[in-house]
């Protein structure tokens, strides 16, 4: 058993000396063929044995109220229904949360609120059958207005990791400040808008429970459906194989999830429910709305001496989570005194909670906003003023950087942009209608270690195998799990089979926080470490002298295929990675640089981004291929984040109105120009074994303050309330 | 969805007589009808296919003018060597609409008649006086920024969403029906369309089982033609605002003018004073200002929307830059 706290750094993983030389490799994803032929069976699609029924679930037309009554007669008359359940006590009223509120359907917290669930023989029938049932609520007043209610702001819970901070004398500073800037920037709800909705199937065998589904994070789900119908772990097995898409809105279980194991509990029959779209806006958690105030001081060098950012957000009656949005700003740059805060507003409204990169996604937008407009203030460029803040220890803590390469991202990221190029005054070039102008953005994401645990085998034919419940959610994780245990055991890719996305297997840390792909490249490299000393044992050899290279062990004169090796049991390891005091130790994060060209239209206000590039320091880069769909994918939610992204709030009923992905934008094709993606990889030993740092959310982080900062120095037209959207844009263009 | 009825017409008169019991819908390409039925905005008992009827042509007119099938796609009919050639302002609105998939899809007849994307409208929750008649209208005081500034009412603030109507609008289409009754009528796109006033369920003239045939176009215009949309992304976003233009200069002066708007009312919008500014005048900024106040004499904003009225102007006067400069 090879396990291993990150106390000190790992003294070296075979799956980072190996001579394979498939790690880093841009390999085609191994699981790329089953998706695009459609063969992938994700959760909804998944046959399952026994006479499967239709869920829809059943909706709350209001925001706040108590239930007086629900009228199912109409709905049970139609033709298919089996039946109409809105008495369990288990639908939960924020049936989205990590962790079940057993809070029964009585009252009504959140617009469209999950109350019941129609099951029928078709989903059609179901889907008929839930519109008909009619729902008398007594509508109360809500709360739905986050600036409205400031003045009632809490602070962070005491166990938050969001407590106040002051560092030196902030408002001295302040007040002492050569040059000053003190703005206010707003971000309206986001909603994860994954491609493919929640959807759950749950079957009961003898008291054990099965669900397929669409989840990121197998234990998390597991746990919270054992404790909601309290059986023991053993007998709750979560399948989820492949995700269309989570972006943190399945990190615990969706709304349908409960439904569809109540259904099949009451029929003893298996369930299937997919939510609908509008369904989802409401009853999956949300991003925050943010209203950020960012205050800064500086010498006349245009060295900062104050950072300050303070936080006001919203948040479900019962929801936990506060997003973290000050956390780039914690760790980006120097200044001797600082502050940061966080309040939370509560609203009637479904529970906040992570999307997409929480915290620095909407954290930087307002951080690297303010940022450009104080070089302008203090009249550098942008990127010297940023290299001027540049801290030799983290600025807020005082830890040593793990590993932080950001300047260079800064520089490398200019030279190949073409950086020189920007006027530096904003307005001067001119193509026809188009206002031309160029965007740079800091990039930082906290770096995460969770416990993920992985078992691999090493087969008697000489290929191998890894298990674990890890979760592939689009991003490569089957083909760079390959690569490792591949370069690790001296295998081509095609002879590591991968399976996950199962409880059957050992726990993984899931998707989620950018953590995956080091929890899951580091359990399966100490899975291997096992492996490599049985076969050295075998080899007789030192496992320093051996050579593991296409499928052979390889030691002074000898050269043994595994399969003579194994002989007829597999060879067996099983590691886990937790993490330790390298924690407290080291300052942790990845960082990049972004930048953007765009054009802005004189007439319209209408924004086009034409080229990008965002350059990376996350460590050990495990795929190339991969990693760059993962990053032009960040960059891309960043360009939504600029221009597009708004859940509208209608503040007098509690519904979000544009609660389809028609008028819901996000970034269409037409709207993502060429995207330049450059890894300056460098693996971070500090960090994990193997050195990978988080990227996913790395690359969502400042893209988004890149294109606004573009459009500023395009047209002159500073905008703070985001989405930059063309009628804030032409509100200050001069007239045709 | 509720349960329906479904039949496959093979003929149109034989489409007319089923179309016109109560409670039945034609299906086309169903891209607008389907969505709506899945949501129960719309509840019809009955829908009669239409699909697979001979209305597929695009054939050109004694009058060297087009007649256009109801069936033909708007992918089809945005490609049409004709098409191309005489009215590319049709071309480029029927490429600035929806995307490709839907485009295959979607018919010209079905179109016309695409209902209005007002969020309150899809929203069966919602109060809605075109869907649910004197409800109210959530619209009016709640979000509404892609509502309209021209020809609303004190019940319904919608727009059209339609780009094809709009340079249609500008094109003087004539729309050709069959009544159950085995008449025909043909209908100015002119008058086709109705003003919400107290009725804003009822959106066109059209009456029960009343099916549309053909388009019908006139001979190519003469001018320069242009079709320009803004919106909130670069593809698949219905209009802000958007301008059909036929602009034909002669001798320093402009000698005709259509214009059509779309996202500005409940129907493509054309006002013939924004052409009377324009005509007999040398193109230029005063001309050009003259037709935007014409255009929004009667503009009203509510609140989200009220961008639109110098978003308009604004566009409204690069067009006509676009159309006349170069031809003095």
């Amino acid at each position: 058993m090879a396990d291993y706290r990150m106390d000190a750094d790992h003294p070296g993983v075979a799956a980072t000396r190996g001579v394979q030389n498939v790690l880093g490799k841009p390999l085609d994803r191994i699981d790329g063929v089953a998706k695009v032929t459609g063969t992938a069976p994700y959760g909804y699609e998944r046959r399952v044995e026994g006479d499967i029924a239709y869920g829809f679930a059943i909706t709350a037309p209001a925001a706040k109220g108590a239930v007086r009554n629900i009228d199912t007669d109409a709905a049970r008359a139609l033709p298919g229904v089996i039946d109409i359940i809105v008495d369990d006590p288990r639908i939960a009223r924020q049936a989205a949360a990590f962790a079940p509120a057993a809070t029964g359907n009585d009252r009504i917290d959140h617009w469209d609120q999950v109350i019941g669930v129609a099951v029928a023989e078709t989903f059609e029938a179901a889907r008929a059958a839930a519109r008909a049932v009619v729902v008398d609520i007594a509508v109360e007043e809500g709360r739905y207005d986050t600036l409205a209610g400031r003045n009632d702001a809490s602070p962070p819970p005491k166990d938050s990791r969001l407590q106040d901070r002051t560092i030196g004398d902030f408002d001295g500073a302040m007040a002492d400040g050569e040059i000053t800037l003190d703005q206010s920037y707003s971000t309206p709800n986001h909603v994860h808008a994954a491609m493919e909705p929640h959807a759950s199937i749950a079957r009961w065998d003898d008291g054990a429970l099965t669900v397929w589904s669409s989840l990121q994070i197998l234990s998390n789900a597991r746990n919270i459906l054992a404790q909601a119908f309290d059986l023991p772990h053993d007998k709750v097995r979560v399948i989820s194989p492949y995700i269309g898409g989570g972006f943190g809105g399945k990190g615990g279980i969706g709304p349908e999830t409960v439904l569809a194991v109540i259904a099949a509990q009451k029929l003893g029959r298996p369930v299937k429910i997919a939510m609908t779209r509008q369904q989802l806006f409401h009853n999956v958690y949300r991003r925050t709305d943010t209203h950020q105030r960012l205050r800064l001081a500086a010498d006349a060098e245009g060295r900062l001496t104050a950072l300050g950012h303070d936080s006001l957000l919203s948040q479900g009656p019962d929801g936990g989570f506060m997003e973290p949005v000050a956390l780039g700003s914690l760790g980006l740059y120097g200044a001797p005194a600082r502050r940061f805060t966080h309040r939370v507003v509560t609203l009637d409204m479904v529970m906040a909670g992570a999307v997409r990169a929480p915290g620095e996604a909407v954290g930087m937008l307002a951080l690297e906003s303010a940022m450009d407009e104080m070089a302008e203030k203090v009249g550098l460029d942008p990127i010297e003023f940023r290299k001027r803040n540049e801290p030799e220890v983290d600025p807020t803590t005082g830890k040593p950087f793990s590993s932080r390469r950001f300047i260079e991202c800064l520089e490398t990221g200019a030279e190949r942009f073409g950086w020189d190029r920007r006027e530096a005054t904003p307005g001067m070039r001119r193509e026809g209608e188009w206002l031309i102008g160029m965007g740079v953005a800091g990039a930082f994401r906290i770096n995460l270690l969770v416990t993920g645990k992985a078992r691999v085998q090493l087969m008697p034919d000489g290929t191998a195998t890894v298990e674990t419940d890890m979760t592939d959610i689009g991003t490569g994780t089957y083909t760079v799990t390959a690569q490792v245990a591949g370069e690790a055991l001296g295998l081509p890719v095609e002879q590591v089979k991968v399976a996950l996305g199962d409880t059957a297997f050992p726990p993984g840390s899931g998707s989620g926080g950018s953590f995956g792909a080091a929890a899951t490249a580091s359990s399966v490299a100490l899975a291997c470490e096992d492996i490599v000393a049985e076969l050295a044992k075998r080899m007789d050899a030192d496992p320093a002298d051996m050579t593991l290279k296409d499928g052979h062990a390889i030691a002074g004169n000898r050269r043994v295929p595994f399969s003579e090796l194994v002989g007829s049991a597999p060879i067996e390891g099983l590691g886990t990675i937790e993490q330790g005091r390298n924690a407290e130790t080291y300052s942790q994060a990845a960082y990049g640089a972004q930048f953007a060209e765009v054009a802005v239209n004189a007439v319209t206000g209408e924004v086009r981004v034409r080229r990008m590039l965002g350059v990376f320091d996350a460590g050990r880069i495990l795929n190339y291929k991969t990693a760059h769909s993962q990053a032009i994918g960040g960059m891309i939610w960043g360009i939504g984040y600029a221009l597009h992204e708004d859940a509208v709030l209608d503040k007098r009923t509690g519904q979000f109105v544009n609660h389809d992905l028609g008028e819901y934008h996000i970034p269409a094709h037409a709207d993502v120009p060429p995207l330049d993606v450059l890894f300056l990889e460098e693996p971070d030993l500090h960090a994990n074994p193997v050195g990978v740092k988080g990227l996913g959310e790395l690359s969502i982080s400042g893209a988004g303050a890149a294109v606004t900062n573009a459009i500023y120095n395009a047209c002159g037209v500073r905008v703070r309330d985001f989405p930059l959207t063309l009628d804030k844009i032409i509100a200050d263009l001069p007239p045709v | 969805m509720k349960l329906f009825d479904y039949a496959r017409a093979d003929s149109p008169e034989a489409a007319a007589r089923d179309g016109a019991l109560a409670n039945v819908k034609f299906i086309a390409g169903g891209t607008n009808l389907l969505d709506l039925m899945k949501l129960q905005v719309e509840t019809p008992e009955k829908l009669v296919d239409i699909s697979r009827l001979a209305l597929n042509e695009v054939e050109e007119t004694e009058a060297g003018g087009l007649r256009i099938g109801a069936l033909v796609p708007n992918a089809d009919l945005a490609a049409h060597p004709k098409v191309t050639a005489g009215y590319p302002v049709l071309s480029r609105a029927l490429l600035a609409g929806a995307s490709g998939q839907l485009r295959n899809k979607a018919s010209t007849g079905g179109n016309l008649l695409q209902r209005t994307r007002c969020y309150y409208f899809y929203d069966p929750a919602s109060a809605c006086n075109k869907r649910d008649p004197g409800s109210g209208c959530p619209a009016k005081e709640g979000f509404n920024r892609i509502h309209a500034i021209l020809g609303t009412s004190d019940q319904c603030i919608a727009t059209h969403p339609s780009d094809m109507a709009v340079a249609m609008r500008a094109l003087d289409a004539v729309i050709v029906t069959l009544k159950p009754d085995g008449d025909k009528r043909r209908i100015s796109i002119h008058d086709f369309y109705r003003l919400p006033g107290d009725t804003p369920d009822k959106e066109t003239v059209l009456e029960p089982g009343e099916l549309i045939t053909h388009v019908e176009l006139p001979a190519p215009p003469r001018g320069r033609q242009l079709y320009r949309k803004v919106r909130d992304r670069a593809s698949y976003a219905f209009a802000l605002v958007s301008v059909a233009g036929v602009i034909a200069v002669e001798d320093g002066k402009i000698a005709s003018a259509a214009l059509a708007f779309g996202g500005l009312g409940p129907m493509p919008w054309r006002n013939v004073d924004v052409e009377d500014a324009l005509v007999g005048k040398v193109p230029g900024t005063a001309a050009f200002e003259a037709a935007a106040d014409a255009l929004l004499a009667d503009a009203k904003g509510y609140g989200g929307n009220d961008f639109k009225i110098p978003l308009v102007r604004r566009t409204l006067i690069a067009c006509l830059r676009d159309l006349t400069e170069g031809t003095a």
